[in-house]
């Protein structure tokens, strides 16, 4: 069993969601990850709220909010375990956050800590 | 009280207390001498009651009694090292010079530090269970097996096993450091649990018995809630937890102990007091930060105090199932989870999560497929629940899916 990370990305973070649609959104998002827990395959877990977000660039200056020239933004991510990318993948299609057009679940391995990786 | 039902009853309460005080005076390795002279000490007293009439105080006669016990157990076994072993210069007879110290403050000092020895990690929950009932609750071993399913050469073995397990790894018999406490709380938390879980969906038949497991964890409980060091909000809810499923206890069964199911249950029949108990304690839970497991199954019992199937209810459950099982898995919580999901977000959705738990050899598991099916198929909910009956071990299980194909 290898554990992944899936990484939700927004394409454009900065759209405003009403109340109702946030909560919403946030019951799928505990559903989905509970799902995921259900089956015994829910490692960890974390949101990523814009608020007070900060961006620190190369050059040493430090802006506001976490968009830059471009709009996407990752709003969040878990690590699962699965047997395969395949697994991973599954699990990540289930993710309320592709229900926004354009948005995307990136399925990445965890390192582990063995000296390969 | 007639004397016939005095000394049995004074040996539930009394028993223990002299057990737990006896063991923290001579050590973690002498639990089996605690053990016999606090059993001899009620020998003593159905010898003589019955003859010279009950003591005007009898707590405290059997107190004398065990005092005199233990001290002339201290002389016999220095006369041994005075005589036998005078080489071995053991050192911890001179440790037995101060009273034995039978106050209740002693008593209740004594059982609380005792509870977080026996629930120490190098020996297994089934021991400390066993231990627990056995030291913290004078239960019988007798009663020990048949509260746990096991045959007694089995609960002697254990015990004795984990006597010498505690005694080898020489376990102290005191307050964890303050530091400590939460982390030490935990091992004794989740043995408390499993004693109530026991007692309450055990398979035994004997339900006075049962009951009396889950009536034990809860005294464990409040002797834990009694000193301040030891209040913690994860011990409020344990106990919130336990008080709210003690509230259904005269409503799940039948006059012949069938068990009646949560939906088929009287709720009137249902405990308010203890429910109302429950209540203060959950809110007395929530003071601090700390989010246990047993918080969040208090919840969930708490929603379950209120039989009324609404849309709050269920999407309040199933929001706890999925936090429950994100801080620890376990197949009956998601099972659960499945089922507050089909109320919450419906059947469909419920059974597309249900098969994808796979939990193929666990007749709950089919149990539930079967239920989620019954309006949709049929057909499949009859083949699920047949599976679920050939999977299931008593027949009162057995029994309770039959009703089910009935019902179809």
């Amino acid at each position: 069993m290898e554990e992944y990370a899936l990484i939700m990305r927004h394409q454009d973070g900065q759209k405003i969601a009403s109340p109702e649609q946030m909560q919403i959104w946030m019951k799928q998002t505990m559903d989905w990850i509970g799902g995921i827990a259900a089956q015994n395959k829910f490692v960890s877990g974390t949101g990523l709220p814009f608020d007070n977000a900060k961006v620190v660039h190369s050059n040493g200056v430090i802006t506001n909010g976490p968009f830059g020239d471009i709009k996407e933004t990752i709003g969040g991510l878990i690590t699962v375990r699965a047997s395969s990318a395949e697994e991973a993948a599954e699990f990540a299609k289930g993710c309320p956050v592709l229900q926004g057009e354009g948005n995307t679940v990136e399925v990445r391995k965890i390192a582990k800590n063995d000296g390969v990786h | 009280m007639e004397q016939g039902e005095l000394i049995p009853h004074l040996f539930r309460t009394e028993f223990r207390k002299i057990t737990a005080v006896l063991c923290k005076y001579f050590g973690i390795g002498y639990i089996e001498t605690a053990e016999d002279i606090a059993g001899e000490t009620f020998l003593a007293a159905i010898e003589t009651w019955p003859y010279n009439g009950i003591p005007p105080n009898p707590a405290a006669w059997l107190y004398t009694v065990a005092k005199n016990k233990a001290r002339n157990y201290i002389q016999r076994n220095k006369n041994f090292y005075e005589k036998v072993a005078v080489a071995i210069k053991d050192q911890s007879t001179e440790s037995y010079e101060q009273e034995i110290d039978l106050s209740s403050q002693n008593i209740n000092d004594s059982q609380l530090q005792m509870l977080f020895a026996i629930c120490h990690p190098s020996i297994s929950t089934e021991s400390q269970i066993g231990l627990a009932l056995r030291i913290l609750c004078g239960f019988g071993i007798e009663e020990i097996a048949n509260a746990l399913l096991t045959n007694k050469e089995t609960i002697n073995k254990r015990l004795s096993r984990a006597k010498e397990k505690l005694r080898l790894e020489k376990v102290a018999i005191e307050f964890p450091p303050e530091k400590e406490i939460s982390k030490r709380l935990e091992p004794v938390l989740t043995t408390i649990y499993l004693l109530y879980n026991e007692g309450y969906y055990s398979e035994s038949q004997n339900s006075i018995l049962r009951e009396e497991l889950c009536m034990e964890a809860m005294r464990l409980t409040l002797l834990l809630l009694e000193n301040e060091k030891t209040n913690l909000p994860a011990v409020n809810a344990l106990y919130a937890l336990m008080c709210f499923h003690a509230s259904r206890f005269p409503a799940r069964k039948t006059n012949n102990g069938e068990i009646i199911l949560y939906q088929r249950q009287d709720e009137t029949l249902w405990d308010q007091e203890l429910i109302l108990k429950g209540a203060y304690y959950l809110k007395q839970a929530t003071q601090g930060t700390v989010l246990s497991k047993y918080h969040i199954e208090a919840g969930i019992a708490w929603w379950h105090t209120n039989k009324a199937d609404t849309k709050e209810k269920w999407e309040n459950i199933l929001q706890l199932y999925n936090q429950l099982l994100q801080l620890e898995y376990s197949p009956v919580a998601a099972l659960n989870r499945t089922f507050a999901l089909s109320k919450a977000n419906g059947k469909k959705e419920a059974i597309a999560e249900a098969e994808k738990l796979q939990l193929t050899n666990n007749h709950y598991y089919y149990t539930l497929l079967g239920e989620l099916y019954m309006e949709s198929d049929g057909k499949k909910a009859k083949q699920y629940f047949e599976k679920a009956i050939s999977l299931a071990r008593t027949t009162a299980d057995k029994q309770t899916i039959l009703k089910k194909i009935d019902d179809l």
